[in-house]
């Protein structure tokens, strides 16, 4: 094709499809049973139209012909004449699917599976019209095919064309002009030309954008009849053509030519035809399996401001250069005010560019509204899904992460959560259950609940199940938390019989790992009979983090500004315990359990002076508990560099940074680190209110 | 240094490096840099030789001090002291590592026929990690698989039990 | 050459037509939007061609195409049609809303330079 690269554009337009892809399934999705909302229908049909034209473009030919069909059905329910049937909205449904996998396919530079499309493509039709009038879009190929081959072998060699051309007065107004259409005409072989102005009115009566005049013209050469139509083909009702041959002596077909005025001309058939082969011949060269970079659309308004900060720094850079080179004591409080702007800019850019990396969790949620409702009629519930705080940012790849457990909760809340109608009836509940999606930003991390109304958790039925595992001891006394929690052992399974939908041999250990290797965290809440709700917190992003340096042992740590609930000096007096059996700390009405940095990491004994440190006050989830630090140093904002590049997890540390002075520092993890004094003290650590 | 051009395929170079009075050498092409000894960040709950973590220009670099590794007697830090970046390939993915070593020696071009097999050899060094042993100018260099001792002997022992310190 | 206006709110076919024509040494001002094109034709009165697809969202490619008309600078100016509809009566829409032509997908960078040679003075 003219030697371009389709390559690049290709990448845009798989972008656009799978967008348009979304579009069609959220509409599709939003529709309610008889009911067509125009503007839905307009929609899904424009979209199923761009992609279409694109495919058919990129000779994407599986997915052209196959948008052809779903088009003439969605054409249907535009007009009116088709009701949006739970049936027609399925059968959409899943031709989305197949236009995504045709998609991928083509992507990843795959020939694509098009078997399976049949039987999709029969239903398609079978729902469309009377069934099987629904064209191929080749169909009309084949077609002109005929009518090109159809034309008669004449005896006489024909040796050229008369014209007769008469615009109609509008044609000047379709931006047309006569000038350019003859001379292409002209192009074509040797032309005499003559012009009839007899139509011309006096000057003073001259409408500038009418056309008076008309041409007829004798056009010599080996010229067919469609390259002359094909001229013509834009004004063909913007003027009266007259065509006919010019045949040396006995004009034998003179008759059939005689007036013969120029009829609707399938325009572009044969070349279309023509060119879905060309590119079918090329698309074996380019077969191998392409890479798909990862790319993230940015709004140009955060480029545009990256680039004045850009700018900024620049110029802030060429002041404190200039300054450098010609420095003396009496710069210093400009050079001072310098650095400071050099900071503020530094700063201000960095935020800028984690920005770009934020993204709607809308992406992560809109995956949701089919899985409920496919996996609602798999499962005969009636479900209806809420989604709250759907433009809360969060970080793309925490947000990519998270997606599997999101997924995994949901199928839970669906499968087990809910009840089926029968059911919720019998307990005085509305028969359509909910499901609530719920994002929003608190403090440095993001929190996201996936709730239902279903029948919650049951305590006593579970803390049996846990002692029947083995997990428990009977006479273990636990909270509801931690009997809720115990969800979330490995192979704990609360569905009497698995089912296709959430047990799929993977538990909700799986998700509860995944979340705390982002360094996050996953509670339950629950009422029996009400309903249950996963809150996952997790933090807004991987890459930095707000900062409070703290020194231990002279080492010199990070903790993640956001846990710190306050820090204060130990009073000796609110220890219970002395020295090394301390273990709680009584802040307020409430006692604290207190963890010993020297001691989880065994740089260290506790130290005996405990009146000489500080108790920095840390809350992860649910859970408080007070850590025992030397010594306060700045906050600063840090970059998080994974410790497991080069090395491997470490049990108490979510990651590393780099400081100012060019050491290495440990990011505390604090939920592992409160783990790990647990196991150390062999003991469960709760906060516990004072007692009255 | 005595560097050798010869160009037969069997051949490889060994970076060499003394370690307790002992030559040991390892394939040059996983050999990243060489640096100076510098403090690193210790990581808690390793075993006692793994050093820490440094900066290396903004990558976080674990250090293994390979006379712990190996069982030997500890000693402080000498201005020979030599860090010895190398690029291993473990859990399919390239890892850099630096091993702290007495100093670097030599770089030889160390061919089969003056290699032997390692012979049976208890305690810390394993023979899983000797390739072989070398006779070169009448001095013995032990080959080591840098690849195998980090993946075995390094990385899959962090997640054990914490070794006293 | 020609200075170009290209309506598409595919960038993916907008920046292949745009590629096409200018690699042919055009200039091209493209806009993804209709409401966007008209205000563009609004200050920019010297184009020599408006290529505008009809399947937009929006404003679409006809309602686009009257309204440039209105504008006296785009009277006569070429308005060709993207269309992937072959059919006779989106054709006679547009040419009821004043286009010149149309040029039907699947695009063909080459079929598109002969085509614009046809209506560019």
């Amino acid at each position: 094709m003219g030697g371009i690269d389709l390559e690049q554009f290709k990448q845009i337009f798989y972008e656009e499809s799978f967008e348009g892809l979304d579009t069609m399934e959220s509409g599709l999705l939003g529709m309610t049973e008889g009911e067509s909302d125009l503007d839905v229908v307009n929609d899904i049909f424009r979209a199923a139209h761009s992609i279409k034209g694109g495919s058919a473009t990129f000779g994407f030919s599986a997915v052209a012909s196959f948008t052809h069909v779903m088009e003439g059905l969605l054409d249907e329910m535009r007009g009116g004449k088709r009701d949006a049937t739970s049936e027609i909205v399925n059968i959409l449904l899943e031709s989305v699917d197949e236009i995504r996998d045709l998609m991928t396919a083509y992507q990843n530079g795959e020939e694509p599976d098009t078997d399976a499309m049949g039987d999709l493509l029969n239903r398609l039709k079978k729902a469309t019209g009377a069934g099987g009038d629904v064209k191929e879009a080749a169909a009309p190929a084949s077609q002109s095919e005929a009518a090109s081959d159809e034309a008669p072998r004449e005896e006489l060699v024909r040796q050229g064309w008369h014209i007769e051309f008469e615009p109609h007065d509008d044609l000047l107004l379709t931006g047309n002009d006569p000038v350019l259409l003859l001379g292409e005409l002209a192009s074509l072989g040797d032309i005499s030309l003559s012009v009839d102005d007899s139509k011309l009115p006096p000057f003073s009566q001259l409408n500038p954008e009418v056309c008076y005049l008309k041409w007829q013209a004798d056009l010599k050469g080996e010229i067919e009849e469609s390259e002359i139509t094909e001229i013509f083909e834009w004004v063909e009702d913007e003027c009266d053509l007259v065509l006919e041959g010019i045949f040396p002596e006995r004009k034998k077909s003179d008759r059939r030519e005689e007036d013969r005025r120029l009829t609707a001309v399938v325009p572009g058939e044969g070349d279309r035809r023509e060119t879905s082969r060309r590119e079918k011949a090329r698309r074996p060269t380019d077969a191998a399996p392409k890479q798909v970079s990862a790319n993230i659309r940015v709004d140009t308004v955060r480029i545009d401001a990256i680039i004045d900060m850009v700018g900024e720094l620049v110029i802030t850079q060429s002041m404190l250069g200039q300054l450098g080179e010609e420095f003396d004591m009496s710069k210093l409080d400009r050079m001072r005010d310098g650095l400071e702007q050099l900071e503020y800019n530094s700063r201000e850019l960095q935020e800028a560019i984690m920005k770009i990396r934020m993204q709607p969790i809308s992406f992560a949620f809109n995956r949701f509204p089919r899985m409920v409702h496919d996996l609602s009629q798999k499962l005969d519930k009636k479900i209806r899904l809420e989604m709250v705080g759907a433009d809360t940012e969060m970080d793309k790849t925490v947000m990519e992460k998270i997606n599997d457990p999101l997924v995994h909760l949901v199928r839970n809340s669906l499968d087990h959560g809910l009840e089926g109608p029968d059911e919720r009836k019998a307990a005085c509940k509305e028969e359509e259950g909910v499901i609530e999606l719920k994002a929003f930003h608190q403090g440095g991390s993001i929190v996201v609940e996936v709730s239902d109304d279903g029948r919650g958790l049951n305590r006593d039925k579970l803390f049996d199940k846990c002692v029947e595992k083995g997990l428990v001891k009977e006479s273990d006394i636990l909270t509801d938390e931690q009997v809720f929690m115990m969800l979330f052992a490995p192979g704990f399974s609360t569905a009497e019989k698995l089912s296709d939908i959430s047990g799929r041999g993977v538990g909700l250990d799986v998700v509860r790992r995944n979340i705390e290797s982002l360094g996050g965290n996953v509670d339950i809440r629950s009422v029996f009979g009400e309903g249950t709700t996963f809150v996952i917190r997790l933090p807004l992003t991987l890459a930095v983090l707000d900062g409070q340096l703290l020194s231990v042992d002279e080492q010199t740590y990070v903790l993640p500004l956001g846990s710190i609930v306050e820090s204060l000096q130990i009073n000796p007096e609110f220890l219970s315990g002395v020295a090394k059996d301390a273990q709680v700390y009584r802040l307020r009405d409430e006692y604290i359990p207190i963890v010993c940095l020297s001691e989880v990491f065994e740089t260290g004994d506790i130290s005996e002076n405990l009146a000489n440190k500080l108790l920095v006050i840390v809350e992860w989830g649910d859970k408080r508990v007070g850590m025992l630090v030397d010594d306060l140093l700045g906050q600063q904002q840090v970059v998080i560099k994974s410790l497991e590049t080069n090395y491997e997890r470490v049990k108490g540390v979510s990651g590393a940074t780099i400081l100012g002075d060019g050491t290495v520092s440990l990011i505390l993890d604090i939920s592992g680190i409160i783990d790990l004094s647990t196991d150390m003290r062999g003991g469960q650590q709760t906060r516990a209110k004072v007692a009255a | 240094m005595s560097i050798v051009s010869q160009n037969n395929a069997a051949d490889s170079q060994y970076l060499t490096f003394m370690l307790a009075g002992e030559e040991y050498g390892v394939d040059i092409l996983t050999v990243q840099e060489l640096r100076g000894w510098e403090t690193a960040t210790p990581i808690p709950n390793t075993p006692s030789f793994v050093c820490g973590v440094i900066n290396l220009r903004g990558v976080v670099v674990p250090i293994v001090d390979l006379r712990d590794r190996f069982g030997l007697e500890f000693r402080e830090p000498q201005p020979t002291t030599v860090v010895i970046i190398v690029k291993v390939e473990a859990v399919g993915k390239e890892r850099v590592v630096g091993i702290v070593v007495d100093a670097v020696s030599e770089v030889y071009d160390i061919t089969p026929a003056n290699t032997q097999p390692p012979p049976d050899m208890e305690g810390a060094i394993s023979v899983d990690f000797v390739t072989g042993l070398a006779t070169i100018d009448e001095k013995m260099v032990i080959l080591l698989d840098i690849n195998k001792l980090i993946n075995e002997g390094v990385l899959s022992l962090s997640k054990k039990a914490p070794v006293p310190a | 050459m020609a200075k170009i206006l290209i309506v598409d709110d595919m960038a993916s076919m907008r920046k292949m037509v745009a590629f096409t024509l200018e690699s042919s040494g055009h200039e091209v001002v493209q806009a993804d939007d209709g409401d966007v094109a008209l205000e563009i034709a609004k200050v920019q009165s010297d184009f020599a061609l408006v290529i505008t697809d009809v399947n937009m969202p929006n404003m679409d490619g006809i309602t686009l195409t009257a309204e440039l008309r209105k504008l006296p600078p785009l009277k006569f100016t070429p308005i060709l049609l993207l269309t992937t509809e072959a059919g006779k009566e989106k054709k006679m829409e547009g040419k009821a809303a004043g286009a010149t032509g149309w040029l039907v997908k699947p695009f063909d960078p080459d079929k598109l330079l002969m085509t614009i040679k046809k209506v560019l003075r």
